[in-house]
């Protein structure tokens, strides 16, 4: 092996980093440690220029590592490897090292401290590299079939997407019907149709295409596998069955929340938004004169902080529906804030208030009151611009609650093995960057399972995640990371103790066929099974397993150069 | 005399947190996106696996004079591959229990379980941490030898 020469790239990220850590104190730093034979600073290092200045820095220095001192691997990591791939250089070869998310971001307040850490994590990095050792990937194949979880509009989005691309899709829904929460509306804003037509159209496509195996009602029981290759159990009917796909869509939706507040469940003419919707669409909503509709309803309170967005969108329709029913209704809709994002909506609400809805606004230390021992008869609130509490007569109270997490997300979470987030919902790979992936590779995510998302929002989101899962059903191969196992078999005993930690049983203890070791019982990996997790590697008594681009060397350099030993 | 030199200066002690790649690296990020503020005592060396660090680099660490070594994983029924931190947290026990025999105080190797959604929750073991072993003092154990 040709002695290490290390060049080290440190990214001022705008003054993301620049702003906090003294980059260029950093890069003179760099230049002074073991084996480094270049070192620069890059305004952003993931530019195009940023990438040039790699691929050069690599043929003009004879670099053969790269370490990139910028954000996080989790999202960068690809980009980098693939810069040094371009310029000739094996693509581990390539070290990260994080001083945004890790350091520059969280320790904003204090310059000196942040800049002596972004300093010793580049040392840490810089050690590690001249371990790093060239990898070759492994090519792993992709079941050519997909499986969309749920059949609401999201779910027969994607589904429909990836049939009409030709691949086999597997729809399994919990309910004996399709549809989702969309069968319970009456109208949907702001087209202002009842949502048959829709929902009809895409059930019908659905059912009729040959490249679609529905499975209703039924759950899924259990999942193992990765990406190309997933077993999944559903229980469909009360049999089970076992399916295998490349790639899994999540699109599982959302529920209403029903609330204890404004005694609702107690006075029967208290209904949720999405109650008022059934009374209508099945013709039970009889007399009513005054209306009053209470907005926030459990939402944007300390226990659940989120806005779930569609909530103000509906009561503005269902008011001005309201109005429409009964032009003399008095119809009031009391809120703390309106989000009415976009022209369209923008102009819905605008709408609604020449029809004669009145809108009020109330604080959440403020909260309106309801009046009335058998039925609501009055709501008490306190108008904020007229500086005083007026009292609505009310012979129908509505309230808008928030879309809370399905109870089952947790149950699903720990199968397929995808984080769900702080409010229960499901949480993608990256914020903005990657929307409709979860981290785990070959699962992907859409509608308000994720999210509160409206119709449109999740028919694009269904699409999306479809045409990201179609990547691998399309190519047929995904490469995996190298970063399996490797068994040295001279300093194996053949113990076995890899073999029992190893949770994929990708070792096997077999007679070694290697010329002088002839007949020795050793551990040998199985690439294709291996999941990189180093298990073994930790377990191993005797050192002679190891874990590619987390070796003990690796790691024990890394630790000796934090505490300042060699 | 070492000791009298070093109350004088403020006592800022080092401390190596192994996250895994999964959930405690990604909430180690995502308090970063969050700008939670937190000590700049932590520095983050990421394994695919709680499972993958071995308890002689634990020691190594603590024996090279670090102040303190964290192991940071999913919570239990959470690892990415089913039962990583399930060894983690056996070994754990029986690292701490090595520690107090050899003389090292076993307050010094912490465990703790930070998912991708823990942002939150990521800083303030940082702090928590932090705090415990800058109470604690320097490591004297390489002195002691």
């Amino acid at each position: 092996m040709a002695a290490p020469r290390i060049g080290v790239f440190i990214c001022h990220c705008g003054t993301n980093i620049g702003g906090i850590v003294d980059v260029p104190e950093v890069v003179d730093y760099a230049k002074k440690l073991p084996y480094v034979v270049h070192a620069e600073a890059n305004l952003y290092t993931c530019s195009e220029e940023g990438i040039s200045a790699i691929k050069e820095a690599i043929k003009e220095y004879d670099l053969n590592r790269v370490v990139v001192a910028s954000c996080t691997p989790r999202t960068h990591q690809p980009l980098f490897r693939n810069a040094c791939a371009d310029a000739g250089l094996n693509p581990y070869l390539f070290e990260f090292v994080n001083i945004r998310e890790h350091c520059s971001w969280i320790h904003m307040h204090d310059r000196r401290e942040a800049t002596e850490k972004a300093k010793e994590l580049v040392k840490m990095g810089v050690a590690k590299a001249r371990w790093l050792e060239a990898q070759e990937e492994f090519e792993s194949g992709v079941y050519p079939a997909a499986m969309v979880i749920g059949g609401g509009v999201a779910g027969m989005s994607a589904a429909l997407n990836l049939a009409n691309q030709g691949f086999e899709v597997h729809l399994v829904e919990k309910e004996p019907e399709l549809g989702g929460r969309l069968l319970k509306l009456n109208r949907i804003f702001t087209i202002n149709k009842a949502p048959d037509e829709l929902v009809d159209s895409m059930v019908k496509a659905v059912q009729g295409h040959s490249k679609i195996k529905l499975h209703m009602p039924a759950v899924v029981k259990a999942a193992s596998g990765y990406i190309g290759n997933f077993d999944v159990s559903i229980d469909e009917d009360g049999q089970e069955t076992s399916v295998k796909v490349g790639v899994i869509i999540v699109a599982t939706g959302a529920q209403v929340l029903e609330p204890e507040l404004y005694s609702y469940g107690k006075l029967d003419n208290v209904l949720t938004q999405l109650g008022l919707e059934q009374r209508l669409k099945d013709g039970k909503l009889g007399e009513f004169q005054n209306v009053v509709m209470i907005n926030c309803v459990g939402a944007r309170i300390p226990e659940r902080p989120y806005c779930s967005r569609l909530c103000c969108m509906t009561a503005i329709k269902n008011a001005a529906l309201m109005k429409e029913i009964n032009p003399k209704a008095q119809v009031y809709v009391l809120h703390r804030d309106l989000m009415t994002y976009g022209v369209e909506f923008e102009e819905y609400y605008r709408k609604a208030r020449e029809a004669g809805v009145r809108f009020i606004r109330y604080t959440l230390s403020n909260p309106p009151q309801v009046m009335g021992a058998k039925r609501v008869e009055a709501v008490k609130v306190y108008d904020e611009l007229m500086d005083m509490e007026v009292e609505l007569s009310c012979n129908l109270l509505v309230l808008a609650t928030p879309l809370i997490p399905n109870a089952d997300n947790e149950e699903l979470s720990k199968m397929l093995k995808v984080p769900i987030g702080d409010g229960g919902f499901f949480l993608e790979a990256h914020v903005k960057l990657r929307p409709v992936e979860f981290a785990m590779d070959g699962i992907y995510v859409a509608g308000s399972c994720r999210w509160p998302a409206d119709i449109k929002e999740s028919i694009a989101q269904g699409y999306a995640a479809a045409s990201e899962a179609a990547i691998p059903l399309r190519q047929g191969a995904v490469r995996v990371e190298a970063i399996t196992a490797t068994v040295d078999p001279k300093t194996c005993k053949g113990c076995g103790t890899c073999v029992l930690v190893c949770p994929f049983d990708a070792i096997e203890l077999k007679e070694s066929k290697i010329k002088g070791l002839e007949g020795k019982i050793v551990s040998e990996v199985n690439a294709a099974l291996c999941k990189g997790c180093g298990l073994c590697a930790a377990a191993c008594p005797n050192r002679a397993i190891q874990q590619r681009g987390f070796t003990d060397m690796q790691l024990l350099s890394m630790v000796n150069a934090l505490s300042g030993k060699r | 005399m070492p000791d009298i030199k070093e109350v004088q200066t403020e006592f800022k002690p080092k401390i190596l947190a192994f996250c895994c790649n999964w959930c405690a690296y990604a909430g180690a990020d995502l308090a970063g996106v969050s700008r939670f503020q937190m000590p700049t005592n932590v520095r983050v060396i990421r394994v695919m696996c709680s499972g993958r660090v071995p308890p002689e680099l634990v020691i190594r660490a603590l024996a090279n004079g670090l102040d303190g070594v964290m192991i940071l994983g999913c919570h239990p029924g959470d690892c990415h591959y089913s039962e990583g931190n399930y060894l983690t947290r056996r070994r754990a026990h029986v690292l701490k229990r090595l520690l107090s025999y050899i003389g090292i105080e076993p307050e010094r190797f912490q465990l703790r379980w930070v998912s991708a959604a823990e942002g939150a929750k990521f800083s303030a073991v940082v702090k928590e941490a932090t705090d415990k072993i800058t109470a604690l003092g320097p490591n004297r154990w390489v002195d002691k030898k």
